[in-house]
Order: C-alpha cells, then structure tokens, then sequence
C-alpha cells in the first residue's frame, strides 16, 4: 500500500452546535468515506467535534502570496469601511 | 467463590476485548499510514476501555483485595477465555481488518443483546460499548470492502485473510457451561440466537467486497474454555512482561 498515491484531504470541523466549520488540518486517505473517518480518527479522538467536513485539497483554489500586493495592501488605507463611524446603540451587545 | 458463572461469564467477554486490544496495540506506530495508525490505536484504547469495566466489576466479585490488573496481568494461559479469533496475529493488514471484521459483527450483535441483561452492570457496561463497536464494525467492514474491490493483489490478500480467519468464527457461537447458566437466568446471552443473522450479514458483505464466502465445515474451537492457540503464549508474555518483571509496579 503506497500512501504516496493518497490524495490529501482538508479538514474541517464543528466544534459545538451553532458555531461554523473550521479549518482543523489536512490528512491523507485514498477516498472520501476514509478521509472522514480518518479525520475522526485523528481530530475528534479528544472530544473536539460535532461535524466534519472533509474536501479533497486539490478542489481549493487558493489565492497566490505574490498576488497579495494587489489583492490585500488596497484596503489597508481604507479606514472608512470599518463599522466604526457611527454610534452602536447600548441594546446592541456584540458587534 | 459465590458468582463462579458470572465471573467466568464476565471474563468470557472481556478477555475477548483485552486481548484484540492488545493485539491492535502491538500496531502502535506501525500502521500502514498514520492516520491507519491513530484509528487502530483508537480502537485498542476502546477495547481495554470496556476491558477494564468489566474487570473491575470482577474484580468485586473475587474480593480479596484483587483489582482489575491481577485479572488483566497475572492469569495463566489456560485461564484466559477469549475467543481464538482475537488472538491471532497481525500477519498483515488484510488480516488485521478481517479478524476486526469479523469479530466487530459478532461484538456488535453481543452488545445489543446484553444490554437488555437483568444484570445492571454488565446492561450498562454493554450499553456504552455499543457507540463504539459500532465505528469499529463500520471501520472495518470499510477496509474490507475497500481492499476486496481494490487491486488484483489486495483482493487476494483479503480473500487469503478471510479463508484463514473464518475457521474461528464458529467458537464465537458455542456456549459454555457459564454462558448457558447465565442465558437461563436473563443476565447473559444466548449466542446461537443471532448465529444465523451473523453469517448473513457477514456473507452479504463479503460479497459487496467481491470476495468469496469460505464455504468450510471444519472448525477450530478452545479458546472459551482456555485451549488456546500457539500464538497466545507470545502475546501474554508481551502483556504481563511488566507485572511478572516488577511486581505491583505503578505509572
């Protein structure tokens, strides 16, 4: 068996009923019912989820670091599009 | 001692479970991937988990001052109950997913029965086990389905582990003198009640898995009432290495 030929896998999990998915880690498994139970296995062994979601890495497209001048540094400048200018109402705790 | 049946009812199913944990430990950090690795390792830890519940409860009934670990480390051969299945070697991975295969059907089917038992712990301790054997069954029954319908040589390697293995399956349906006591009294299970079920359900998933159902008529039997096989001898002086070495010891 040549683990070298399993694709890898990234991985997700709920960690409590009403909060999201997050990023957990990466894993490799030769299909998509043994990379949810190899992340299982691997990530929810310490009580640590509700729900998994696992995708095949190849299916992220990612965004490139040398792109990040044109991408990111424009809205650094850009303090107005920060909720920051007017006034929160007290009813309203968590902005 | 007052609950002879019992205990030797207790130990029927729990030397079991100890000794197929022991047998997936001895793959910690050798697993054919890592992520194979954890979910074994995971599996062992579920096993001895339930091991220790149910020698706890027997070490109650010795008395004496004994505890779990006397029971776990300091039998003999011969005193040991588990089914011969559990004890035989992981000769390669096809063979340590078919025997978790086929025991996990038959552990599975053996929880759900006693947990209906009129004795407390023993439905409690059944009760807990059932979440867990039941990832161990859909694990494996994976793996076996995975490799049956993988590559020509995985095929065959899983059909090789199935033909060798399935000489034991019928020790898992015997009873003894302790099981049948304790089936007549609504604390234990009668086993060959879900034989048939078991070898259908297995045969069906053999044959999702394209492999073929052995058809053998000749099986090996021993291990229930302490005749084991040769393997067993190694793998209890891996097991009691520690507590034969330095009695009483601690960590």
């Amino acid at each position: 068996m040549s683990k070298k030929n399993w694709p890898l896998w990234e991985v997700f999990v709920r960690s409590k009923n009403g909060l999201e998915h997050r990023h957990f880690g990466s894993l490799h498994a030769a299909d998509a019912e043994m990379a949810l139970e190899n992340a299982r296995d691997v990530y929810t062994r310490r009580n640590e989820g509700v729900s998994i979601w696992v995708v095949e890495s190849k299916h992220i497209t990612a965004s490139n670091p040398s792109d990040n001048g044109e991408l990111f540094e424009p809205a650094q400048d850009k303090v107005y599009r920060h909720p920051t200018f007017y006034e929160l109402p007290n009813e309203v705790k968590h902005m | 001692m007052k609950n002879e049946n019992l205990y030797r009812y207790i130990l029927g199913i729990a030397d079991s479970s100890l000794i197929l944990g022991q047998r997936l430990g001895e793959l910690c950090g050798h697993g054919p991937s890592l992520e194979t690795d954890i979910a074994l390792t995971n599996i062992s830890l579920d096993l001895i988990g339930q091991t220790r519940s149910y020698y706890q409860y027997a070490a109650k009934l010795i008395g004496d001052g004994k505890s779990e670990d006397d029971i776990a480390f300091l039998r003999i051969e011969r005193e040991y109950l588990n089914v011969l299945l559990v004890e035989q070697p992981n000769t390669h991975f096809g063979y340590v997913m078919a025997r978790q295969f086929l025991f996990d059907v038959y552990h599975l089917m053996l929880l759900s029965e006693l947990k209906n038992s009129s004795d407390e712990t023993l439905a409690a301790i059944a009760a807990k086990g059932i979440k867990e054997v039941s990832y161990h069954k859909r694990f494996s029954g994976d793996w076996i389905k995975r490799l049956g319908d993988g590559t020509q040589e995985s095929h065959d390697k899983m059909q090789d582990a199935i033909n060798d293995l399935w000489r034991y399956t019928d020790e898992l349906f015997t009873m003894t003198e302790a099981d049948a006591e304790m089936s007549r009294n609504n604390s234990g299970v009668d086993v060959t009640r879900f034989k048939e079920a078991y070898y259908e359900e297995v045969s069906r998933l053999l044959r999702e898995a394209t492999l073929e159902v052995p058809e053998r008529k000749y099986f090996q039997y021993g291990g229930k009432k302490g005749v084991h096989t040769e393997h067993m001898g190694y793998l209890l002086a891996d097991l009691q290495y520690m507590q034969r070495a330095y009695p009483n010891m601690k960590w």
